[in-house]
């Protein structure tokens, strides 16, 4: 009997443990709470940032993880992460030319490297009206700028993941473009996690200033170089100023068994134009959220995107348009190839306010199951206060056409040829749009590659 | 706005009297003993009775859901009135025995229960505040095999297809509004269709609120055996009042092998004042089931009454083969909001789904599709094409979608598309210059813009919700 009792305790206790284990995100949040409190106490920060840090600590903690019931979060399940204990990364090695070039693809861009979470080598030589600096320095100098806008557009308060990158977000690159500056050479920056960051935590954390008139491409590029399982909490704020134009590609190509939620938080002024492309293969889990707002008269914006994942990944991408100004247009194309066991989400939204009229929104988003076992949830949405305005939207799942399948095997082409050729043309309908050639031929390689191989 | 389109004016709403007819009601408030009190007023077998309660346990357990796009006071359920009947109402046995005052009410209402609708040839069950009073062509019927009687009737009289059947398409527990429904219902439509029949006539039912402070809870179930089909027809009207009233009804359809089931709703329930005082809260759940190989649901409605309308007629699509429809228009005019769209989820093979939902907003109205279609991984061949367009009249009202698609069968296809546009100037400016008058021009331009949906009703049905529509809209264009 007593045996029995004794049994009984060990079990309970046992559930007891596995409840306060470190698999559960209480857990998590808690160790978060400690690593925070720690840096907190030795941070020789300026006293509005520790104290906008804390609140964005509380607003992460009261608000935990988001669950499946959130209904920003209905197709992903973020458990994999709120039950993770992450590090706090260690300090990273530098990263090899070979590395380096691999990651550029052999180009010769303005490069920028930030290994795990922390800059590693700046860029050198850059032209006239382009400063490149970073979070670090720019937050010990106190300056002005930062105060101004840091977690200003991308608030703690929009959700779990930017509380979190606020709470905990030490470094990042902070790129200014003066007015009418044009810079030709793309500006690259490339966040590697190596293995001092294997089971860490980063929050890199950007902000870039397009002032009025200027131009230049922004490719921000996510990538392992010997870490496998760790977490991105990746955040960039950008603020394109009156007539500026903006190219801003995210290449996440991060660890097969990596974690990554990025938010860029777009604000656009009058005239300006804004185009984005968000290129997914990488992360066992990814979360991307393109948001932005178009504040003023006749500003445009374009978000692109291909998300291309197989076996157990599941890439997931939120995107917001918020037409405030009239006379926008907007046009937004994602396209997924989905195969093994991959799971794929898209969710965008466009807002027309009742003062946006004459709006003209488009947006498409289109799926390609490869596999019997592939899923794809797709909630193209529109939300429309203004009368004076041309909206579409549109969304498709399907597999290979079997008509033209058999055109082409008709043709001589074999079965497996005709698929990865239809494939990469699926895939060539969205690459097309990126005016970055290099970079669009860079892509299509890549696309082209995976699916000969 | 444009003077252009600001012509059309304001016209009340032409189903707002009040019938005198006195009423058999129950005090306000819901508990076990007013279910017990409802049920033995049916007179019911006692699985009815347990049906219920066991709803009405787990109703307490739930909460209102509120992730609809629409606002609105908060409903006090113990101030509300679940069970009203025409006093007369007995067990009728020719239309004669109809009080005579409610017979002038559905006159008015354009519905006469007599010898004129059967030369139309339509079939009709009124539901007067919760009660059904008078169901007419039941002996052409029964010629058939068809059961077509209210819902106490068919509780009486076929106890075992109501056992059978109820709640088998939309469970006791399934929604907030479901499970009060499920506890409180007091009547409603009942049809069955035997084997092999196909129904010579539309079946129609007329839901009218009458009494103040009631709210009206029916529930239809209709059942197509196998390689039955019927055509359904369901119109709805209430009186003007200044308090809002609570309307939760249920409908389950069934399509065994082979059979079809279409269900047409014109749905004109009191939308409130212009200031959006009054109305009807219109919160229903409607599901249909194609259980059997090759059978189809088809939903068709015309949604130009209620303050709110929280409405998703959806079907499961179980048989391999089977099809499911869902055609809508949608309008919302001064204050009304309307949040719905439908719910298509495929379960077997090669199964069809199509939806074409049209929303209409104006004045400060708010406009809300929101859809599912759901491929699970069994449902090999799945095809969907899904289109819904919206207009806006003026730029104080709201327009929004919000489609849920998820697919898990690389098989499936998939297509969904939206538009939101206006009425153009440049239109109104052809039509004018043809000699057209602006308001003509409007609802030309509108039913050319619902006619996919239109097309879908049958020929009376179609009459009328061009009507309602022209009478929804009169001054909104402004």
């Amino acid at each position: 009997m007593s045996e029995a009792v004794d049994a009984l305790t060990k079990v309970g206790m046992m559930v007891a443990d596995a409840i306060s284990s470190e698999n559960s995100p209480r857990a998590s949040i808690e160790a978060y709470r400690r690593d925070f409190d720690e840096a907190d106490k030795s941070s020789s920060e300026p006293q509005w940032l520790r104290s906008m840090r804390r609140s964005a600590m509380d607003t992460f903690e009261s608000g935990g993880f988001p669950s499946m019931k959130n209904e920003d979060w209905h197709f992903t399940n973020i458990a994999p992460v709120a039950e993770h204990k992450f590090q706090p990364a260690k300090k990273g090695a530098a990263v090899s030319s070979e590395a380096l070039a691999r990651i550029e693809y052999g180009q010769d861009w303005h490069t920028v490297v930030f290994v795990n979470g922390r800059l590693a080598a700046p860029s050198q030589g850059l032209p006239a009206g382009l400063t490149i600096t970073s979070l670090a320095s720019e937050i010990e100098g106190d300056t002005d700028l930062i105060k101004r806008h840091f977690s200003k557009l991308a608030t703690p308060e929009s959700g779990t993941f930017t509380a979190l990158n606020a709470a905990f977000a030490i470094d990042g690159a902070v790129i200014r473009l003066a007015a009418d500056t044009v810079v030709e050479k793309p500006i690259h920056l490339v966040f590697v996690s190596d293995a001092g960051a294997e089971q860490a935590a980063t929050h890199p954390h950007n902000l870039v200033f397009a002032e009025r008139h200027s131009q230049a491409t922004i490719i921000e590029s996510f990538v392992a170089v010997g870490a496998d399982v760790y977490f991105t909490n990746a955040v960039t704020e950008v603020f394109v100023a009156d007539g500026a134009r903006l190219s801003h590609y995210k290449l996440q190509r991060e660890s097969q068994n990596a974690f990554h939620v990025g938010t860029l938080q777009v604000h656009q002024a009058r005239d300006s134009r804004y185009e984005s492309f968000s290129f997914a293969t990488g992360a066992e889990l990814s979360r991307t959220n393109v948001y932005t707002t178009l504040a003023g008269d006749a500003a445009e914006a374009v978000l692109n995107g291909l998300y291309m994942v197989d076996g157990k990944q599941h890439v997931d991408h939120q995107t917001r348009i918020e037409h405030v100004a009239p006379n926008c247009p907007s046009h937004e194309l994602y396209k997924g190839i989905l195969d093994g066991r991959s799971h794929g989400v898209f969710n965008g939204k466009v807002y027309v306010h009742p003062e946006a009229q004459k709006t003209d929104g488009k947006q498409s988003n289109n799926n390609l199951l490869l596999s019997d076992q592939a899923r794809v949830d797709t909630k193209p949405q529109l939300e429309i206060f203004a009368d004076d305005v041309k909206c579409t939207h549109g969304a498709t799942v399907g597999r290979l056409d079997e008509t033209a399948l058999f055109y082409m095997r008709s043709r001589g082409i074999g079965t497996s040829q005709a698929r990865r050729l239809l494939t990469y043309a699926f895939a060539a309908d969205v690459l097309e749009k990126l005016e970055l050639e290099p970079l669009k031929e860079a892509l299509e390689a890549q696309v082209l590659e995976r699916f000969t191989s | 706005m444009s003077s252009a389109i600001e012509s059309l004016v304001n016209k009340e709403y032409a189903y707002g009297f009040v019938t005198d007819v006195e009423t058999d009601s129950i005090g306000r408030g819901l508990s076990e003993d007013v279910i017990r009190l409802i049920s033995s007023k049916k007179n019911e077998p006692a699985f009815m009775l347990e049906w219920r309660l066991k709803a009405y346990r787990r109703w307490l357990t739930m909460k209102e859901p509120h992730w609809g796009n629409l606002h609105y006071e908060p409903i006090d359920y113990q101030n509300i009135i679940y069970y009203s009947a025409p006093k007369s109402v007995k067990p009728l046995q020719s239309l004669d025995e109809v009080d005579p005052e409610l017979l002038r009410a559905y006159e008015k209402l354009g519905i006469s229960l007599n010898e004129q609708k059967k030369l139309a040839g339509v079939a009709v069950d009124a539901i007067f505040d919760s009660v059904s009073v008078g169901t007419t062509m039941k002996e052409e019927l029964s010629k058939y095999g068809i059961v077509f009687c209210s819902f106490g009737e068919a509780v009486q009289n076929h106890p075992e297809l109501v056992e059978r059947y109820l709640g088998t398409v939309v469970p006791h527990s399934d929604n907030f509004y479901a499970a009060l429904n499920a506890a409180v219902f007091s009547d409603g439509s009942f049809c069955y269709v035997p084997k092999g029949v196909k129904c010579p006539m539309e079946l129609s039912t007329y839901f009218r609120i009458n009494s103040a402070d009631t709210g009206q809870f029916e529930r239809t179930l209709i059942i197509a055996d196998e390689g039955a089909s019927v055509s359904y027809l369901e119109g709805c009207t209430a009186p003007r009042r200044d308090t809002n009233q609570l309307h939760a009804a249920v409908v389950e359809l069934i399509a065994l092998d082979n059979a079809s089931v279409k269900y047409s709703t014109v749905q004109n329930w009191y939308a409130g004042d212009s200031e959006g005082k009054g109305g009807i809260f219109n919160f229903v759940t409607k599901r249909g089931k194609c259980a059997g190989v090759n059978s189809k649901i088809s939903w068709t409605q015309v949604e130009t009454g209620s303050a709110i309308t929280w409405k998703y007629p959806s079907v499961i699509l179980q048989g391999d083969n089977s099809t499911g429809e869902f055609y809508s228009v949608a309008v919302v005019n001064n204050h009304q909001q309307a949040d719905t769209g439908t719910k298509m989820i495929h379960i077997g093979k090669n199964t069809k789904s199509n939806i074409v939902s049209k929303g209409i907003s104006a004045g400060h109205g708010n406009n809300s599709y929101r859809g599912q279609v759901k491929i699970l991984p069994r449902a090999t061949n799945a095809r969907n094409y899904t289109q819904c367009d919206s207009m806006l009249i003026g730029n104080q009202c709201g327009a929004h979608t919000f489609p849920y698609i998820e697919v898990q069968n690389n098989t499936a296809t998939l297509e969904h598309e939206a538009s939101t546009s206006k009425i153009g100037e440049d239109q109104i400016f052809y039509c004018k210059q043809r000699g057209l008058s602006a308001e003509h021009a409007v609802s030309m331009i509108v039913s050319g813009f619902c006619r996919e949906v239109f097309q879908n009703l049958p020929m009376e049905f179609a009459v009328e919700a061009q009507q309602l529509l022209g009478i929804t809209l009169e001054g909104s264009v402004g």
